[in-house]
């Protein structure tokens, strides 16, 4: 379970969330949606620790993400995070750059992570990719890969920060339907996303962001639905 | 005179590694917290890139002379270009850290990779493509400046060899023909194996 | 031996060793330029072996010694049965050899100017010479500052080769001031700080360049 308690984050004078509470329970999809700027990709970033918070605190499986004494490396095994430019690593394979973590981070025998990276690869529908270097791969397949390698870990969790914002939009489909495939199989998910559609039809819950706070949240009916907020009307009509 | 070309190579080769590893530490030192070493890489960095490569041999064959420490010619030129090879590779190598975009780090770090694995297993791969071109690039400049070991007296290497003829035999066209050949056919010979293992080495 | 220190007179004469390295290095960079303009213009526009031969040639000068050039070029000048002063033979030499780099320099300049660019301007009815001389240069001019600056730098500092000569230039007349004062690290000293003066500020201002032009792509 990932829990966030009333979460305030700054850069220097900017404060991009203010004051931050929300729930994720085991098996649940929550969708976060709202304009740029509103803080979303920020509070991703917070949960698995590559930022620190000002005030407030995050749980993660019972665990304070920001404490002192938190090993950050072990807990990041747990929460997998694929970002809106792939970062795939461009001096490896697709192949490589999947098994990389497994062998180095849960020291994985080569054959082990190469099992596990082939038939997450095959998951996402690279299984023909193996040996080829991300240069020669289109956006939409360099993200699947980065999926892909953060599902080698074998995480309880995925943050998915607007994944399909940089792709060209035939390439959008292709990822959508590997995230999914991902919430059939039961995964834990927070998903920052523009795909209003796509949020609607995949969450348990949607949080509307405006301004570092979370206006609305409740299932997709609820806010996407008939939105009881102003803001959120807004914004809706302005996307749709 | 093929003697004097295998002098010619050993220089060149071996101020171009020791030159890579003061490098990497003049970089690290000039990006790092200012003190001490901050300021001695700064001052090396700009004497070895803004003073000529002749007037940094005798620096090492003159200047250290006078100071009671006397060198062989073959050492100050040795010394001369790595302290020249250092300085422009420091520059080569931050550059060349710049040229990773912090993402990287931030993906390996999401990884659950260490800082250290991080730099291990992602920038450093990809950093040691970026500059080595550069570095090919600066180890023919170092073949050329091995001539300079002429005006310091040194005699063993092409340069040097082909002078101790000269003298002999005032056939300056003739020799010094035959020299620059040899120079020619090093510099592309050096440059064909860089480029093989480069070949070799990046298949991306 | 008596204790002779450095007087007034014998940092006069580097000095005047300093204006002999920059006279040198005003015609290598100017014949240089003319040259190197000329030939990576033809390398750059027109294709085919011209271009590959003349880069072949050029690549030679880049791949042999400065050192061992200025030797056989004066060795050769009395065989052409040329009376060429030391001098003249070292400004030809760094010309030709500063060509070579510069050739280069036009050339990469003029290639990094992006096709799309080229065709837009086209396609707007300027000429071929219109698109050259308003669209690519001023381009390429931006693109190649900044090398050419640290090209006429790297000259400068070469210029130093040509005290095998005989030719009295900063490096060769410290020399003879150590001859005479037996102060090898002080008089030095004087003459690396006199090339830092000159050298460090103009390489600051081609970072400079670098750095202001690259917010502006």
């Amino acid at each position: 379970m990932i829990e966030i308690e009333d979460v305030h984050k700054s850069f220097g004078l900017l404060e991009v969330i203010k004051g931050v509470t929300m729930n994720v329970a085991r098996g649940e999809v929550v969708s976060v949606i709202g304009g740029s700027g509103s803080g979303k990709s920020t509070l991703l970033m917070c949960v698995n620790g590559l930022e620190p918070i000002n005030s407030g605190r995050i749980l993660v499986d019972g665990t304070v993400v920001h404490a002192r004494e938190t090993d950050l490396n072990k807990l990041r095994t747990k929460i997998g995070i694929v970002f809106q430019q792939w970062n795939a690593f461009p001096h490896l394979t697709v192949l490589e750059n999947v098994m990389l973590a497994p062998r180095k981070v849960l020291g994985k025998s080569r054959q082990d992570a190469e099992a596990v990276a082939v038939e997450r690869l095959t998951h996402v529908g690279l299984a023909d990719k193996l040996k080829v270097y991300p240069s020669k791969l289109s956006g939409g397949q360099q993200q699947r890969m980065a999926i892909a390698r953060a599902l080698a870990m074998s995480p309880d969790y995925m943050l998915l920060d607007e994944v399909t914002s940089a792709l060209d939009p035939q390439l959008v489909g292709e990822v959508l339907d590997t995230l999914r495939l991902l919430s059939s199989e039961g995964m834990t998910m927070i998903v920052v996303t523009h795909e209003i559609r796509f949020a609607r039809d995949v969450s348990n819950r949607v949080a509307f962001f405006h301004q570092g706070r979370i206006h609305e949240i409740g299932p997709p009916e609820q806010v996407i639905g008939s939105p009881r907020q102003p803001e959120t009307m807004a914004f809706l009509k302005s996307v749709l | 005179m093929l003697a004097g070309c295998i002098v010619t190579i050993e220089v060149a080769v071996l101020s171009i590694i020791i030159g890579i590893a003061f490098g990497v530490l003049l970089a690290l030192a000039r990006m790092g917290r200012k003190d001490v070493w901050s300021w001695v890489a700064n001052a090396w960095i700009e004497v070895a890139r803004n003073t000529p490569a002749l007037f940094q041999i005798y620096l090492a064959y003159f200047g250290l002379g006078s100071l009671g420490l006397h060198i062989s010619s073959f050492l100050a030129l040795l010394a001369g270009i790595t302290f020249n090879n250092a300085g422009y590779l420091a520059e080569t190598f931050r550059g060349g850290l710049r040229a990773i975009p912090g993402t990287q780090i931030r993906a390996a770090r999401s990884l659950g990779m260490t800082a250290g694995q991080g730099f291990r297993l992602v920038v450093l791969p990809q950093l040691i493509r970026v500059v080595y071109y550069p570095i090919t690039n600066q180890m023919i400049l170092a073949v050329l400046m091995t001539a300079l070991g002429l005006t310091v007296g040194l005699d063993s290497d092409l340069a040097g060899v082909t002078q101790r003829f000269n003298v002999l035999t005032y056939r300056t066209f003739e020799y010094f023909s035959v020299a620059a050949v040899l120079y020619y056919l090093v510099a592309k010979i050096l440059l064909a194996a860089a480029r093989l293992l480069a070949f070799r080495l990046f298949r991306y | 031996m008596f204790n002779a220190s450095i007087s007034p007179n014998d940092i006069l004469f580097m000095l005047r060793g300093a204006g002999v390295t920059l006279l040198l290095t005003f015609w290598a960079v100017l014949g240089g330029t003319l040259l190197g303009v000329a030939f990576g213009l033809l390398r750059a526009t027109a294709p085919g072996w011209p271009s590959y031969a003349l880069g072949t040639l050029l690549d030679v000068f880049r791949s042999v010694p400065l050192l061992i050039q200025l030797i056989l070029a004066t060795a050769f000048a009395p065989i052409a049965g040329l009376d060429w002063q030391p001098f003249t033979v070292a400004c030809l030499v760094l010309a030709v050899y500063a060509s070579a780099y510069c050739t280069e320099i036009v050339r990469g300049s003029i290639l990094a100017v992006p096709l799309s660019t080229r065709r837009a301007a086209r396609s707007l009815g300027l000429t071929w010479w219109d698109d050259l001389t308003v669209i690519v240069f001023p381009i390429a001019l931006r693109v190649g500052l900044p090398s050419w600056m640290n090209l006429a730098l790297g000259l400068m500092k070469d210029s130093a080769l040509v005290l095998w000569l005989g030719i009295i230039e900063l490096l060769r007349s410290s020399q003879i001031v150590v001859t005479r004062t037996q102060e090898p690290l002080l008089v030095l000293m004087i003459a690396g700080t006199i090339y830092f003066l000159i050298s460090f500020p103009i390489a600051r201002l081609g970072t400079w360049f670098e750095t202001r032009w690259q917010v502006h792509d």
